[in-house]
């Protein structure tokens, strides 16, 4: 019992300074420069920590359990087209259904709808990919490929849009972190905290498959259900992080893969709350450099999306897909 | 062990070339007229498409006459000539670069190449405005070239290499090459610029705005007349070695006609994303992998793409555009992954 304690000390004493350091950096982003006014700055400064809170919560959990799920740490969900099927999705509603339809729809409504497809996406992507027992390089090349179509079709469809209403629309589509729809957070945060509880009762199992389908299998794990539950999880974490901020293809890699090297462990318990802390990180304290230090000079998710890459090959020179 | 000396002019003709019946032959030959016929079918009903009116009658008609043949001459024809010119060596340079890599997922959208020449493009915006466009395009072509050397470089460096790896990498090296790019060109407030570099698109084509493409043509004729260096080159370096010739400097040609055409394609009209990919995969399906006898054939039918995804284009939503890029983007990548499945079941 106690030497288990004392193997366990290590992560847990790394998860508490990763902790603090993002307390830190939520601390540093409200309070800096506020020049007294804290009636306004406190609660418009809350809205965007909150932004940036869901979304680093739902690409870091959203990546470390595809991960899981597919036994691989070079795939996440973005790299397998999700992001974009999600912009895909939003373009069609808008292009099927005329942007007066839309424009006097609820927010929540559409939003929910959109999940809804996705949910349905990842169940057939689960049939089609994952269990025909295809080669990982072909699953990463079908995932990119699929990227580039999704991507490609929704700018047809964007083109075929007058230009002028798609306009009016985008900018309530892709609320920002400076500019967070109070209704879509509050959506989103709902979303996010029903798939929560979904995936918090799949932990054990989460642990399990990690050992590979065959051993989780013979451990007793329903290995069918459990995986299209955790893709649907996905699927919803992936269309609240996207809905919020638009696609980062590379973010979830970055910090599902630093915080394995950091933690040391294989337990989800361990695993997923330092990649979720460390996006928070990176996010807040990236937000804060470009802010305070480069004036908006510059746009975070294209530095996520340099270092990400970068990640990608490197990894990929290591060897890391096997 | 008898050798001949690396440049020397003639070359060994590959022994399955001078093996094939004569009686075959004929018969793609006829194949590839009739293909021809076809792609200056698709040009000529790209000139009569557009907002202003230019029908046969009209360019007859003593009335309309002078109108019809001014927009023929600004427009319509150095369009179409664009078309043909960049789809023909756009498809070529895939055709190389698969050889080259000894892969046929690669082509220069998919290995970092085309986004190295608009980082280029946009690095000698920045920093000398006033150069004349040649130069910028040599430039683009320099960044280009050291693009996909570092790509060449990256897969060496991995192991278990995939057939199925090499396009990841270079698609994730094209959007770190993208994502450098647009850093910079939102910190000068350069992106819709950038946005009209990187989707490839004919609309804005016209006399005097696309010569340059007449030098891709140039660089795929010089292709075409090495040809039989890239089938060898394609067979690996062994087999190259063993016949007396430098595959190194081989891959070093082959690497500077691809960045130079993608370079003077990139700078005059943008990326037009998988037609390196698709065409020269579809041609090794009915003519095999000699460079010599699939180059007419890949060129013909780069030509017929790049029209087809235009007039779709056009056609669609007139009187307004869908570019180029975009509608090659679609059905690049759909025809792709069915290359890839297709592919996949073979070997399972």
């Amino acid at each position: 019992m106690s030497a288990s304690a004392l193997r366990l000390e290590h992560p847990e004493r790394r998860l508490f300074l990763l902790g603090a350091l993002a307390v830190l950096c939520v601390g540093v982003f409200m309070t800096v420069d506020a020049g007294g006014q804290w009636d306004f700055v406190l609660p418009f400064r809350a809205r965007k920590v909150a932004t940036v809170l869901l979304v680093g919560y739902a690409i870091a959990v959203s990546t470390v359990l595809f991960q899981t799920v597919t036994e691989n740490r070079v795939l996440t969900p973005a790299i397998m087209g999700f992001d974009t099927l999600y912009l895909l999705l939003q373009t069609g509603l808008l292009f099927f259904l005329g942007t007066r339809t839309l424009a006097g729809l609820d927010v929540r409504l559409l939003f929910a709808v959109e999940v809804g497809l996705m949910v349905l996406f990842s169940a057939v992507l689960h049939r089609w990919l994952f269990e025909g027992g295809r080669s990982v390089h072909l699953l990463l090349l079908t995932g990119v490929v699929l990227g580039v179509l999704f991507r490609s079709l929704s700018s047809f469809l964007q083109r075929l849009i007058a230009p002028g209403e798609f306009d009016f629309l985008q900018d309530r589509f892709f609320a920002s972190f400076n500019n967070p729809d109070p209704d879509l957070l509050l959506v989103s945060t709902v979303m996010t905290v029903g798939a929560s509880f979904v995936g918090l009762r799949l932990l054990r199992a989460c642990d399990v498959l990690n050992l590979g389908r065959d051993v989780a299998i013979n451990l007793g794990v329903d290995h069918r259900r459990t995986v299209s539950r955790l893709l649907a999880v996905v699927a919803v974490l992936v269309s609240v992080s996207t809905a919020l901020v638009g696609p980062v293809t590379f973010f979830g890699l970055l910090v599902a893969n630093l915080a394995h090297g950091l933690v040391r462990s294989h337990r989800h318990v361990h695993v997923l709350p330092a990649a979720v802390l460390l996006a928070v990180i990176g996010l807040l304290g990236g937000q804060l450099v470009l802010e305070r230090v480069f004036s908006f000079g510059a746009n975070l998710r294209v530095i996520i999306e340099f270092l990400g890459g970068l990640m990608f090959i490197t990894l990929l020179m290591r060897g890391a897909l096997r | 062990m008898p050798t001949r000396s690396p440049d020397s002019p003639l070359l060994p003709e590959p022994a399955f070339a001078t093996r094939a019946p004569e009686v075959s032959l004929s018969l793609p030959l006829l194949l590839l007229g009739f293909a021809g016929l076809v792609v200056l079918g698709l040009a000529g009903a790209s000139l009569l498409i557009g907002v202003s009116q230019v029908s046969w009658e009209a360019l007859l008609a003593p009335t309309e006459h002078q109108r019809a043949v001014q927009v023929l001459v600004i427009s319509r024809v150095p369009r179409t000539l664009a078309l043909v010119l960049a789809g023909m060596s756009l498809a070529v340079a895939g055709l190389i670069m698969q050889m080259l890599a000894r892969n046929r997922f690669v082509e220069p959208f998919t290995a970092g190449t085309a986004e190295s020449a608009s980082l280029g493009l946009l690095v000698v915006t920045l920093l000398a405005p006033g150069l004349p466009i040649l130069a910028r395009t040599a430039v683009a072509a320099g960044f280009s070239m050291a693009g996909t050397a570092l790509f060449l470089l990256i897969l060496k460096r991995i192991p278990m290499r995939s057939a199925l790896i090499v396009p990841v990498v270079g698609l994730v090296l094209g959007a770190i090459f993208d994502a450098a790019t647009t850093f910079f060109a939102y910190r000068f407030s350069l992106l819709q610029s950038l946005m009209a570099w990187t989707t490839g698109d004919f609309s804005s084509v016209l006399r005097g705005r696309y010569e340059l493409l007449w030098g891709a043509f140039v660089l795929t004729a010089v292709a075409y007349v090495v040809a039989d260096r890239f089938t060898v080159a394609g067979m690996g370096e062994a087999f190259t070695t063993n016949l007396g010739l430098s595959h190194p400097r081989i891959v070093a040609l082959g690497l500077a006609i691809v960045a130079m055409v993608t370079a003077v394609v990139v700078a005059t009209v943008g990326m037009i994303p998988f037609i390196g990919l698709v065409v020269p995969n579809v041609v090794s399906v009915i003519v095999g992998d000699n460079a010599r006898r699939s180059i007419p054939w890949v060129a013909v039918m780069g030509a017929g793409f790049v029209l087809l995804c235009d007039i779709v284009g056009r056609v669609v939503r007139q009187p307004y555009e869908i570019p180029v890029g975009t509608v090659a983007g679609v059905v690049g990548s759909l025809v792709f992954l069915h290359l890839l499945f297709r592919r996949d079941d073979r070997v399972g």
